[in-house]
């Protein structure tokens, strides 16, 4: 081919991926929701493995597609994506950042501590309810506010 | 990894069928409520139900076309077998029924399928086990919702008590074929693949009694159970199902999106 095969670091591929918004919930990265597990050069090869949500998440087939179009368009050829099923993706690898990105877009984030009593993400109050268990997507729960009235959605522990 | 092969089936591969048509049929029947139940609460709530089975399915059915080494997909085997190739419960193929009836059925299934897959975890079989965790972690949530709604509804009023009692003395004799064990079952629980039916039992009788009795609802007396049978015979509705859901391939072989 005569071209010379761009080999950049893992730190930097890590940079990338931290720019591929997650297809539902924008706001955070793939990276900020855990779900890349590893990233390395294998004999020349990328290989990215990666963790799905939930089963059954329709955005599974889109964030590979969306992973594998961002490293394209940075330039990598050769490249190869890798499902891991275990250990099973939990909402703990949400990082920090994730967590505050969430609930600044209106998302009470996924936070162990707060049992029965989360937080509203508008107006902080604790006196909160669930009014399901399900939200508009798999990962989310539909909760209310008595303080506020309003409603929003809670990112469940998983 | 060798192939099992007790009367002419690999053990491996009708063991994944097994859990796989479980969840695709069970997934099948609540998608049929989407856009129709009582509240849109339910509906968002049945539907990721559903989904969550949906996916889980792809996870055995793909690994059983793996092991099978027929070139088969997920798809495939979803879509190109008739119901004598089915290995689902006759429980999961049941008619939705009033959403009561929906309910107790998922309530009797999830179940049985948390306490098979919180042992499943430790099957002998790596591939198995990492589905099995995956899994889990869905199935304690709609183990908790069902719970819930048999709960709320049995203990509700007169007629949704009424509603919910009349579901489980229709759907009870179908719960017997979960701990019935045929001769590949054995099999497999001796090769370590899968638990032993009879220690999930206790584990399913201590939670269904539980909630069935919170429920303020009656566990029927000296019900006729269905028996294992062949995995292969099915109710008449699963023929139903599948005309519905294998519709498209049939039709249009290979169509694709």
């Amino acid at each position: 081919m005569g071209e010379t095969a761009i080999h950049p670091s893992i730190d930097e591929i890590w940079t990338w991926l931290g720019e591929v918004p997650d297809p539902e919930i924008p706001v955070i990265s793939l990276v900020d929701l855990g779900i890349i597990r590893n990233v390395e050069w294998q004999n020349g090869r990328l290989v990215v493995t990666v963790t799905p949500t939930y089963s059954g998440c329709p955005a599974t087939s889109l964030i590979n597609f969306e992973i594998e179009k961002a490293l394209r368009d940075h330039g990598i050829a050769d490249l190869e994506l890798k499902r891991q099923l275990s250990p099973a993706w939990t909402t703990d690898w949400i990082s920090a950042e994730g967590m505050d990105k969430l609930r600044e877009y209106g998302i009470a984030p996924p936070l162990r501590d707060d049992g029965e009593n989360v937080a509203c993400p508008r107006c902080g109050s604790r006196d909160t309810e669930r009014i399901s268990q399900f939200g508009s997507t798999p990962c989310k729960a539909n909760w209310r506010c008595r303080a506020c009235l309003e409603p929003f959605e809670r990112f469940k522990c998983h | 990894m060798t192939a099992i092969v007790v009367e002419g089936c690999d053990l491996r591969l009708e063991f994944l069928l097994r859990m796989g048509d479980n969840c695709l049929v069970l997934g099948h029947r609540l998608s049929e409520w989407c856009g129709h139940t009582p509240v849109l609460e339910e509906d968002i709530a049945i539907a990721n139900v559903s989904l969550d089975l949906v996916g889980q399915t792809q996870l055995w059915l793909g690994l059983a076309g793996e092991v099978e080494e027929k070139g088969h997909s997920a798809d495939n085997l979803a879509y190109l077998r008739d119901a004598g190739g089915f290995r689902n419960f006759l429980l999961v193929e049941q008619p939705n029924g009033s959403y009561g009836q929906t309910l107790m059925r998922q309530f009797l299934f999830d179940a049985w399928h948390y306490f098979m897959l919180r042992r499943l975890e430790h099957s002998s079989d790596k591939r198995i086990a990492e589905i099995a965790e995956k899994a889990v972690k869905e199935v304690t949530y709609h183990l908790e919702r069902s719970t819930d709604l048999v709960i709320r509804l049995g203990d509700g009023t007169p007629e949704s008590r009424a509603f919910m009692q009349e579901a489980l003395e229709m759907l009870w004799p179908y719960t017997g074929q979960m701990f019935d064990a045929d001769s590949l079952d054995d099999a497999a629980i001796a090769s370590g693949l899968m638990p032993d039916l009879a220690d999930i039992r206790p584990d399913w009788d201590t939670q269904v009694n539980r909630v069935l009795k919170a429920a303020t609802l009656q566990v029927p007396k000296e019900a006729w159970l269905h028996k294992v049978g062949a995995r292969s015979v099915h109710t008449e509705h699963l023929g139903y199902i599948l005309a519905d859901m294998q519709f498209l391939q049939r039709s249009y072989p290979g169509a694709t999106w």
